[in-house]
């Protein structure tokens, strides 16, 4: 909402200055974006007088003038062609900044002839686009600062335009009147009664308007008059101006008076060229099919339920959002309908969005509107037309009531220091309330009819606090809920993901936060892209789906990183994923991907390939971060976007999956555009068991006197036989005396023979009541042999 | 003897080497050696000659053996320190490479601002991002014809044909989780709900995701001199510099009752922003006091409980706190741009050790 000093003046009579306006404004919840004031940049300039005017002596269109100035007579040379003696001009002395040509101005010489300044066209000061001559003023004394000139002579040239922001609770602010009442109520001027007499109406309209009982609602009251022989054309100047100022087009006279209104007082009107108009006009709710070409130049078809105006031919305006091109105004009209009618927020609101039409009677009708002006929004706007156009005006045709909007609460004067914490005596707050427009009855205030917001209690309390301002406000501790120390406050799972996401970035990874929405083919090759996780509305075909894994997003970065010459990487994100589209559709991941290789060459040979075994180290030493136990599954049952032969899902049974690492199937990396290898883990934190109960003693530790001993066993078994079998199978023999399996060698092929591997394992024993006889191992070792075979089909190498 | 003795502690300290030593060992006292044979001839001797050859003879034995002792000691000390000598590596190279990884901005800064309002008795509650639009709007007092959801831009997901639902919202901001967690526990509370929202907006300045931490405290007499305090400790705690003054405006959320903006102290020279100091404001988050219909609709009694709400951005405050220029950077994934603004795995901020230190 954009309004000049000057306008608000015509409501607000104040002294204080635009800076002053401004704060105040911000203070009080109307927020001020921008301050546009045209005489901070003119306030250098003084007038000066041409005492004599020669041809220079080596330029034909230059001309050497003598100049009377406030420091003296001064030379300074010219070019503009009505540079003459006597004629009064605005002078940039020595030192002046100019801003149409955004140079500061220098004593200099011009073809050898000394200047001391300069005298300034219109468009050289920004004033307009006039740079036909220097300014000659038709007053003005020598010395006088043009910003004074201006101020007394020609205001609008100077007037400083203010923009607001306005909240969605308070449509009276959109016109500039509702703005001074603000500012009235805070103490910074008083308002200026602005009304006007009825234009008593000196015949019947021809046009009349019915309001159809469907439509009651949508349109609950309509007011329209005639008026003929009017002489549509230009605005006056000052109307061009004011609308002009605030980034408004001027039309025509009648169009300009409906836009001026609905600036000056939040009321949007409408005008019909009558000639225009067939038959009566009717309100009424849209069957739905009908089309209308409005005045944006555009067809709009109508759904049903719409709140239209028509004539005898058909659709003609759509209520409170925008007139038909058919029926509109032109230079030519001489008989013009108008219209000021209320439509109902709601229904507006509805309308405009599907027809996506933003107008400035939308945006108001919206929020709300004054109802109870309606009449006087009629009676302003005939004024006006005939002061500047001429013409007769009608009786006023009236169809429907005005909604009923009565309605008061009661000032708790306490409250305000109960939920504000500001002490304000209540004298003041009953003097805020009516300064605001609220009729004080008793304890009870009753709500102006342009306060559609004022909806309780609260919001007088909201009334006062605001004018009072909250600037004041003074802090108050707030008292812990508990004395003494805080106590935790994390959950279990709280606690869990910041150890995951601390420990990965211990690992070595670098944390990514990527968007929750990825594009619909990376979803589907992780499994989503279904409708349920797709955005109705998404702000780019990359953007159309809800991830349904970490992975795409990781993977997407990587592909990012590798176009800008970065290889070797580890990244990791913690983050919710999406299995459908209901709230609570969501779960908590962790994963992490490694590409290319450990790090970059070194002196040492450290470096090499990133391999399924890195990515298998760091996911189970995130799992054991994050309370996972120690033994788990490790199943080949992983999603097909894994390498089918190089994926482990680790889990407490098929059915508890704590997460899975392994290497990226190839068609993904590519669909992807990643160069790979990559490797990575998913992990879902919500899965690990929690702790039954959080014991903060530990379990006493059983510490043997006696030495343990480690035997090696090698044995020979198929290719396809997991270690972790053969590893279980060995531990199995003897649970009481085996206290670990350690596999440390795998070999293949060679002797063997095709399809066979061998497997060796370090064996510890750990007796716990007496020192281990050979015999003992022996035993142990046995048994070892014979529960691997069982278990894999193993033998001992030989 | 003394002969003896002379030839045999000479050759012990002219050895060159161990072998050299072991030579002389077995000459001089080894079972054929010089000394071992004239102390066999010991027994040929009579009493009082043996009295004073015995004696000397043995002392002679343990000088040598302790000058070949002490010699192997020493050529042992020589060959160490040639092997050392010979030992020496270049320390200037580089140790082995080792990955370091980084924790990102938005994570370090939730920590740091859970962290502060723990203190003051927040816990910390979740929602779901994808949520219905009566979380989202209605039980804000945000009803559909309102303004305030299409000034919002919000994402909204598919509906397919026949199911006559609403459609559900990617959340616009976090205080869906006001409702749900008052519906679940009621009052009294204090929460903050930091996590991700998303608004349909993507531009220099605003990106389709970023993160909010919402605040609520419902008791029977907390105040908007509360609220004030809170933030002026939170602001003070969390950019780290004390006294730093806040600034409420007036302002509108259909949620809130009255509403305020709140700007803190900030100064600008040349181009670089200062939290903490000199006249100017930066607008960082907006505030009230709960609307009595949001209450009614999270199943509180607003005539028996009253309280602050706030939200404000994480990224934004993330960007003030530590200098980062550009929102969309942070969604990126660019490994320079992680390992520069990242913070240390092991730099989990406590109030005891300072946030940022």
């Amino acid at each position: 909402m954009k309004f000049t000093l000057s306008w608000l003046k015509h409501h607000l009579d104040t002294t204080a200055s635009v800076s002053e306006i401004a704060e105040t404004l911000t203070d009080l919840g109307l927020e001020v974006e921008a301050v546009e004031d045209p005489a901070e940049r003119l306030g250098d300039f003084t007038l000066g007088r041409v005492i004599a005017a020669e041809k220079h002596p080596d330029a034909d269109k230059l001309k050497v003038c003598r100049v009377e100035t406030d420091e003296g007579e001064r030379q300074i040379i010219c070019g503009a062609p009505n540079a003459r003696e006597g004629i009064t001009v605005v002078l940039a002395k020595p030192g002046t900044y100019v801003p149409g040509i955004d140079t500061t101005i220098q004593v200099g010489k011009i073809r050898g002839v000394e200047s001391f300044g300069m005298m300034c066209s219109e468009r050289e000061m920004e004033l307009s686009d006039e740079h036909s001559g220097i300014i000659e003023l038709p007053s003005g004394e020598v010395g006088q600062r043009f910003v004074d000139w201006l101020t007394a002579n020609d205001p609008a040239k100077i007037d400083p335009v203010i923009e607001i922001a306005i909240t969605p609770n308070r449509p009276d602010a959109l016109g500039v009147r509702g703005v001074a009442r603000d500012l009235a109520a805070r103490g910074l001027g008083t308002l200026i009664a602005r009304d006007t007499d009825p234009v008593p109406g000196t015949f019947e309209s021809p046009i009349k308007v019915t309001i159809n009982d469907e439509a009651r609602e949508a349109c609950p009251v309509f007011y329209g008059r005639l008026i003929r022989g009017v002489k549509n054309g230009p605005s006056p100047d000052w109307l061009q101006q004011s609308l002009k100022a605030i980034g408004l087009r001027p039309i025509s006279f009648l169009v300009d008076v409906t836009n001026f209104f609905t600036y000056d007082r939040n009321r949007p009107l409408h005008v019909f060229d009558a000639a225009k108009v067939k038959g009566d006009l009717r309100v009424h709710l849209s069957k739905g099919g009908e089309e209308l070409l409005a005045l944006d130049e555009k067809t709009y078809r109508l759904a049903p339920g719409m709140t239209v105006i028509s004539d005898d031919t058909g659709v003609e305006s759509l209520g409170g959002i925008m007139g038909g091109e058919a029926s509109g105004v032109t230079e030519e009209t001489t008989d013009v309908f108008l219209e000021a009618a209320f439509f109902d927020p709601i229904r507006t609101a509805y309308t405009g969005r599907s027809l996506k039409i933003n107008s400035d009677a939308r945006y108001r009708f919206e929020r709300g509107i004054d109802p109870e002006w309606t009449p006087h929004g009629i009676e302003h706007a005939t004024r006006m037309i005939l002061d500047h156009a001429g013409g007769e005006a009608s009786e006023v045709v009236v169809a429907g009531e005005i909604p009923d909007h009565a309605r008061a609460y009661r000032l708790d004067t306490e409250r305000c220091s109960r939920l504000v914490g500001m002490d304000i005596p209540a004298e003041t707050q009953r003097a805020t309330l009516e300064a605001l427009g609220f009729v004080m009855d008793g304890d009870m205030a009753h709500v102006p009819s342009w306060r559609p917001d004022v909806m309780g209690e609260a919001d007088l309390v909201e009334e006062v606090a605001r004018i009072a301002s909250l600037t004041k406000l003074e802090g108050k501790p707030l008292p812990r809920m508990h004395s003494g120390v805080p106590r935790p406050i994390l959950s279990a799972l709280q606690k869990r993901e910041q150890a995951g996401r601390r420990t990965a970035a211990s690992l070595g990874y670098n944390e990514c936060v990527t968007y929750s929405f990825i594009d619909r083919t990376a979803a589907e090759l992780f499994g989503g892209g279904q409708d349920a996780s797709m955005l109705a509305n998404p702000i780019s075909s990359e953007m159309s789906h809800m991830r349904p894994a970490l992975l795409p997003g990781l993977l997407q970065a990587a592909a990012r990183n590798q176009a800008r010459g970065m290889s070797d990487l580890a990244l990791f994100e913690m983050g919710h994923v999406f299995e459908g589209g209901e709230p609570g559709e969501q779960n908590l991941c962790l994963a992490g991907i490694l590409v290319g290789r450990t790090g970059p060459k070194d002196v040492h040979g450290a470096s090499r390939a990133v391999d399924l075994y890195d990515a298998k180290t760091d996911a189970e030493a995130l799992l054991s971060a994050m309370g996972a136990p120690a033994k788990m599954q490790i199943l080949r049952s992983g999603d097909a976007w894994w390498h089918p032969g190089r994926h482990g899902v680790l889990c407490l049974g098929p059915k508890k999956v704590l997460g899975i690492f392994g290497e990226i199937h190839p068609r993904i990396l590519q669909a992807l555009d990643v160069k790979g290898p990559v490797v990575g883990f998913t992990i879902w934190p919500e899965a690990i068991p929690m702790p039954k109960k959080a014991v903060s003693t530990r379990p006493a530790l059983a510490q043997s006197d006696l030495q343990p001993v480690e035997r090696d066993f090698a044995f020979v078994v198929d290719r396809d036989v997991a270690a972790l079998d053969l590893v279980n199978a060995a531990a199995g023999a003897d649970k009481a005396l085996i206290e670990e399996v350690r596999v440390f060698d795998e070999f293949v092929g060679g002797s063997l023979g095709e399809g066979k591997k061998s497997l060796a394992i370090t064996v510890r024993m750990q007796p716990k009541e007496a020192t281990l006889k050979e015999k003992d191992i022996e035993a142990v070792g046995v048994k070892i042999v014979e529960k691997v075979g069982k278990a894999t089909g193993g033998t001992l190498r030989g | 003897m003394d002969d003896l003795r002379d030839k045999y502690i000479q050759a012990i300290a002219g050895a060159e080497d161990e072998a050299a030593l072991e030579a002389l060992r077995l000459e001089a006292v080894g079972k054929k050696g010089e000394i071992s044979l004239k102390m066999r001839e010991l027994g040929k001797m009579s009493a009082e000659e043996r009295q004073v050859a015995g004696p000397k003879l043995n002392a002679l034995k343990d000088e040598i053996n302790a000058a070949l002792a002490a010699k192997k000691a020493a050529l042992g000390d020589a060959a160490l320190d040639a092997r050392l000598r010979e030992e020496w590596l270049d320390v200037t190279l580089p140790g082995r490479p080792m990955r370091t990884g980084s924790i990102h901005p938005i994570s370090q800064v939730t920590e740091e601002l859970t962290a502060i309002f723990a203190d003051m008795g927040f816990s910390v509650a979740e929602g779901p991002q994808i949520d219905t639009d009566w979380y989202n709007f209605d039980a804000l007092n945000i009803p559909g014809h309102h303004p305030a959801r299409a000034e919002m831009d919000t994402f909204y997901m598919h509906r397919d044909e026949g199911d006559n639902r609403p459609p559900h919202v990617l959340r616009t901001h976090t205080s869906p989780v006001q409702i749900r967690h008052m519906e679940k526990y009621g009052a009294p509370c204090r929460i903050i709900a930091p996590g991700r929202v998303y608004r349909a907006d993507y531009d220099q300045t605003h990106t389709p995701m970023f993160h909010q931490v919402e605040g609520l405290a419902i008791d029977r007499d907390i105040s908007m001199a509360n609220l004030k305090w809170v933030l002026e400790e939170f602001f003070a705690a969390f950019f780290e510099v004390d006294g730093i003054k806040t600034r409420f405006r007036a302002s509108h959320f259909p949620f809130t009752e009255p509403s305020a903006e709140v700007d803190i102290q900030c100064s600008w020279e040349d181009g670089q922003l200062k939290i903490g100091e000199g006249d100017g404001w930066l607008e960082v988050l907006g505030s009230g006091m709960v609307h009595p219909k949001v209450l009614q609709a999270a199943g509180v009694d607003p005539s028996e409980w009253q309280g602050f709400a706030f939200g404000m951005g994480i990224d934004r405050i993330a960007m003030l706190k530590y200098g980062i220029p550009d929102l969309r950077a942070f969604f990126d994934s660019d490994l320079r741009w992680l390992k520069h603004y990242g913070f240390s795995s092991l730099g989990v901020p406590t109030l005891h050790g300072g946030l940022s230190a």
